[in-house]
């Protein structure tokens, strides 16, 4: 096109308000272009052989290039004139797109950002000419020898190549930009408040229907109810945006930051389509980026260095997003040096935030925590990039303001990793709606694994106890069960008593490490609801993650899946839920020895086991043999006198050994007892008295713990649940309680 | 200008400064909340938003309200959002412009007491006006609901 025929803005447009119009629509169409331009260009950089890149890249200047020429931008338009001219040979093939020159086209992507800036502010383009960055553009697009070696394009063939640089109307655009349209926020805004005053008619409606006998208005209101419902919760999901709308610059930050300081990273970014409430997107653009710089400052080694310790060169840093339980959870993980405690530790010392003593007893993850204190960088020199007194705390700080959390997991030479977590204010999750005592609650999809029946002839297995916490063999895993009724203080939902063979509903849930039974009432329909934050007079509850509207408008409280996991389980607190008991099982394991296990029956139905090699003998004693002797009952073994005692006894404490009626002698049923004789020392027998000996079966590599003293845990044998009792420990209370009642023994 | 906002609670005759009340309603639909505060009541769907309900007879440690009698819903603007408090019967707008008032009645006692800003004395009868904001935020975990 010549200077002749060039239309002009003044040509067509009618009116300065009409020219203002377009100007708006070119800025924010050009913003979204630069975005993409960024992401191009360093895709094209990774791969210098991809058209795609090009052509996408080619078609953005050569956009903004036309628009400036129509608005009459003239410094703007000779900028993005220059950057096509570089670019279009590149695309033909006939440069190479060198790091100098992907450089230098970033470069003029912010140059020509700064310039929307100034248009945006004034209406007109400013003074700023860009001269040498034009300069640079064209020196750039002499050929030098030693670049035209593998790196060369097929050249597009002419049909795109007229495409590109026709009219920008017909542009091929991709099919994702076509579906969506641009909305202004406050016409969002807006539909949201018109939503809620027809809430509110609506609700009127069906109330004033409820009390007609008129059936077709009836059906006409709840038709009204529900769509309505459906209106709001979609409008409400107009506010969401994907995460990646915030991690779109980064990967740029990350490359210049790179180039900047001779390392080399790679990004691997997973979950961007996750989506967050507008507002929050805001307040934690910032957080991220500092996050971000300080992998690539602190956390990532030189090459050099990478490679010294037998790592890539080319390190990782992956950015994670994905919702978790009305959460959005968002990591940011380096495979670098990770956290530096030593260094921590004495920086913390020098700098007076702990005590030489206190630094001693910190864990290595109390250090890690300790980059969260204000006042606290690792920096001995304030480096360039990562800015001056901008420190961690100041990035939690930021995300505790908006509800969330911040922790940090690291292994030094391995990497550290940063998670936040942040409460949904606005977010939709699939759920599971149940019900317990006649009200209804979400459970969210994310944490179930499954649901179980029981009680029904098909599984044939109820619910069993141990000691008194119920239990339910899934699978041959045990797995502990929580009452929803019992746990919200209301009607329990499993029926008291040990072991149960009536109908129960277990919803099987994964809480962080640990899975668990949830026994409710009934199981609902699956919907997905909207999360709402808990009001402030109920925050403190830790069963209740947040509240929803059900489909018929009505309130439902969302489950916190890890609040009642911790609440019921005699598991620590709050320490679960920290990152470094991630990979250490919670439930800690309690490694049984090697050798076997001896089962056997007590109090009719109840399993318990000893080891083995604690029992010498097992023997039978008629009745008559069995006599009482001071502190207690005794038979004559073998030249000896062997003290004889009952399980629960031994379970029970001093009080049940030696109170009034205690004696094994009450409850010898038939014949004779049935006693394990047991070396409790080097000249000391004690004599168990137990019901029936079951078997004698091979001890499980390691036991679920258990609640009580005396028992070192229970374990699935030969397919019942059986507690398998530390026999040493039994005994040796047995005398020392005998010791205390009752003066040395005879 | 003051012009307050009266209900009764428990037969007493109860006001609160009229620009902080968004909106009067009739009873809603509750969903309760186990292991809360005994004074809150549950939780209502105001227009699709989500707002706590207080019992202002459990707040004010007055006895039950009777099973047959549905309570109003009072909502009012606090630090924390919209709170709905839960009152026997709405009353009129009452302006206590030049109305002779007196602090809390020694005979009252107990918690409530905090909560009293004034009692104005009325032709028939008196008004007691609340301090909102302290009837929002409760200090203590009082009114706790027995298991």
């Amino acid at each position: 096109m010549n200077e002749e025929t060039r239309l002009r803005s003044s040509d067509i447009l009618e009116s300065a308000d009409e020219r203002n119009e377009f100007i708006q629509d070119f800025l924010v169409e050009s913003y979204e272009s630069l975005d993409r331009l960024d992401h191009d260009l360093l895709a094209l950089e990774g791969d210098p052989e991809s058209a795609e890149a090009i052509a996408g890249i080619f078609r953005t200047v050569h956009t903004i290039k036309g628009a400036c020429g129509f608005l009459a931008f003239t410094k703007l338009e000779r900028l993005t004139h220059a950057a096509e001219s570089l670019l279009g040979l590149i695309r033909d093939g006939l440069l190479v797109a060198t790091h100098e020159r992907m450089s230098v086209l970033l470069e003029t992507g912010d140059a020509i950002r700064e310039k929307l800036a100034v248009i945006e502010g004034t209406g007109d383009e400013g003074s700023e000419t860009y001269s040498s960055l034009v300069d640079r553009l064209k020196a750039l697009q002499a050929d030098s020898a030693d670049e035209t070696a593998a790196h060369t394009f097929a050249s597009p063939d002419s049909e795109s190549g007229l495409a590109s640089s026709g009219d920008p109307d017909h542009e091929n655009r991709s099919a994702a930009a076509d579906s969506t349209i641009r909305v202004d926020v406050q016409v969002l805004d807006g539909l949201m408040t018109l939503v809620g005053e027809l809430v509110l008619a609506r609700n009127q409606i069906v109330d004033r229907a409820a009390v007609q006998h008129d059936a077709s208005l009836k059906t006409a209101a709840q038709r009204l109810n529900l769509l309505t419902s459906e209106l709001q919760e979609r409008v409400m999901k107009t506010r969401l945006q994907p995460i990646g709308s915030v991690w779109s610059r980064l990967p740029r930050l990350v490359r210049d930051l790179a180039l900047a300081e001779g390392k080399r990273v790679r990004m691997v970014i997973e979950g961007e389509e996750t989506e967050l409430d507008r507002s929050i997107i805001e307040a934690i653009r910032d957080p991220l980026a500092h996050l971000v710089r300080n992998a690539v400052d602190h956390g990532v080694e030189t090459p050099g260095e990478r490679a010294g310790s037998g790592k890539a060169q080319e390190a990782t840093l992956t950015l994670r997003a994905f919702h978790e339980g009305g959460q959005v959870n968002i990591e940011v993980a380096d495979d670098g040096r990770g956290i530096e405690t030593a260094k921590v530790r004495d920086l913390a010392v020098s700098r007076g935030l702990i005590t030489p003593e206190q630094a001693i007893d910190m864990s290595e993850r109390d250090l890690h925590l300790m980059i969260f204190t204000p006042g606290f960088s690792t920096a001995d020199v304030v480096t360039n990039v990562s800015g001056r007194g901008v420190g961690t705390d100041v990035v939690r700080s930021n995300i505790e303001r908006v509800g969330g959390s911040i922790d940090v997991q690291s292994r030094m030479g391995e990497g550290t990793t940063f998670r936040i977590k942040i409460p949904l204010t606005l977010a939709i999750i699939p759920a599971l709606v149940v019900t317990s005592g006649n009200q209804r609650y979400a459970v969210p999809q994310v944490n179930l694994l499954e649901l179980v029946r029981t009680g029904d002839e098909e599984s044939g297995r109820g619910i069993e106890r141990v000691y008194d916490a119920p239990v339910y063999r899934l699978r041959d895993r045990l797995l502990p069960l929580v009452d929803l009724g019992a746990e919200l203080g209301e009607k329990p939902s499993l029926p008291s008593g040990r072991g149960s063979d009536a109908p129960a509903t277990i919803v099987v849930l994964r809480a962080d490490e640990q899975q668990f039974g949830l026994v409710v009432d009934g199981v609902n329909d699956s919907a997905e609801i909207v999360v709402k934050p808990l009001e402030h007079y109920l925050k403190g509850i830790d069963a209740f993650a947040g509240a929803t509207i059900l489909g018929d408008g009505r309130v439902a409280l969302i489950l916190d899946v890890v609040g009642l996991a911790s609440k019921a389980m005699d598991a620590p607190g709050d320490d679960q839920r920290h990152l470094s008991s991630l990979g250490e099982d919670v439930a800690e394991p309690v490694t049984g020895g090697a050798g076997s296990l001896l089962v056997f029956t007590n109090a009719g139905s109840d399993r318990m086991a000893v080891r083995l090699d604690l029992i010498e003998r097992l023997e039978v004693f008629a009745v008559e043999y069995l006599e009482h002797s001071g502190s207690g009952d005794v038979v004559q073994y073998r030249g000896e006198i062997l003290p004889l005692v009952r399980i629960e006894e031994l379970l029970g404490g001093p009080e049940a050994m030696f109170g009034p009626g205690a004696g094994p002698l009450a409850g010898i049923v038939g014949d004779g007892a049935q006693v394990l004789v047991h070396r409790a020392g080097s000249n000391r027998l004690l004599g168990v008295i137990v019901d029936d000996i079951v078997d004698v079966v091979d001890a499980p590599s390691s036991l679920q713990p258990a609640g009580r003293p005396g028992v070192a845990g229970t374990a699935v044998l030969d397919g019942r649940v059986t507690e398998v009792l530390d026999l040493d420990e039994l005994s040796a209370g047995h005398r020392d309680a005998a010791f205390s009642l009752v003066g040395a023994p005879a | 200008m003051s012009q307050l906002t009266t209900f009764s609670v428990d037969s007493s005759l109860f006001g609160i400064d009229i620009t902080r009340v968004q909106e009067i309603i009739r009873p809603q639909e509750m969903t309760p909340v186990p292991l809360a505060r005994g004074d809150i009541e549950g939780l209502i769907n105001l227009r699709g938003q989500i707002v706590t309900a207080m019992d202002l007879r459990r707040r004010l440690g007055l006895p039950e309200r009777p099973q047959e009698m549905s309570p109003m819903n009072v909502v009012v603007r606090s630090d924390h959002g919209l709170l709905s408090l839960l009152v026997d019967d709405i009353g009129d707008v009452l302006e206590v412009d030049g109305v002779a008032f007196a602090g809390p009645p020694e005979t009252l006692r107990g918690e409530i007491r905090d909560l009293v800003a004034r009692t104005y004395m009325l032709e028939s009868e008196l008004l007691i006006e609340l301090d909102l904001d302290r009837v929002v935020n409760p200090s203590t975990q009082a009114g706790q609901k027995t298991p």
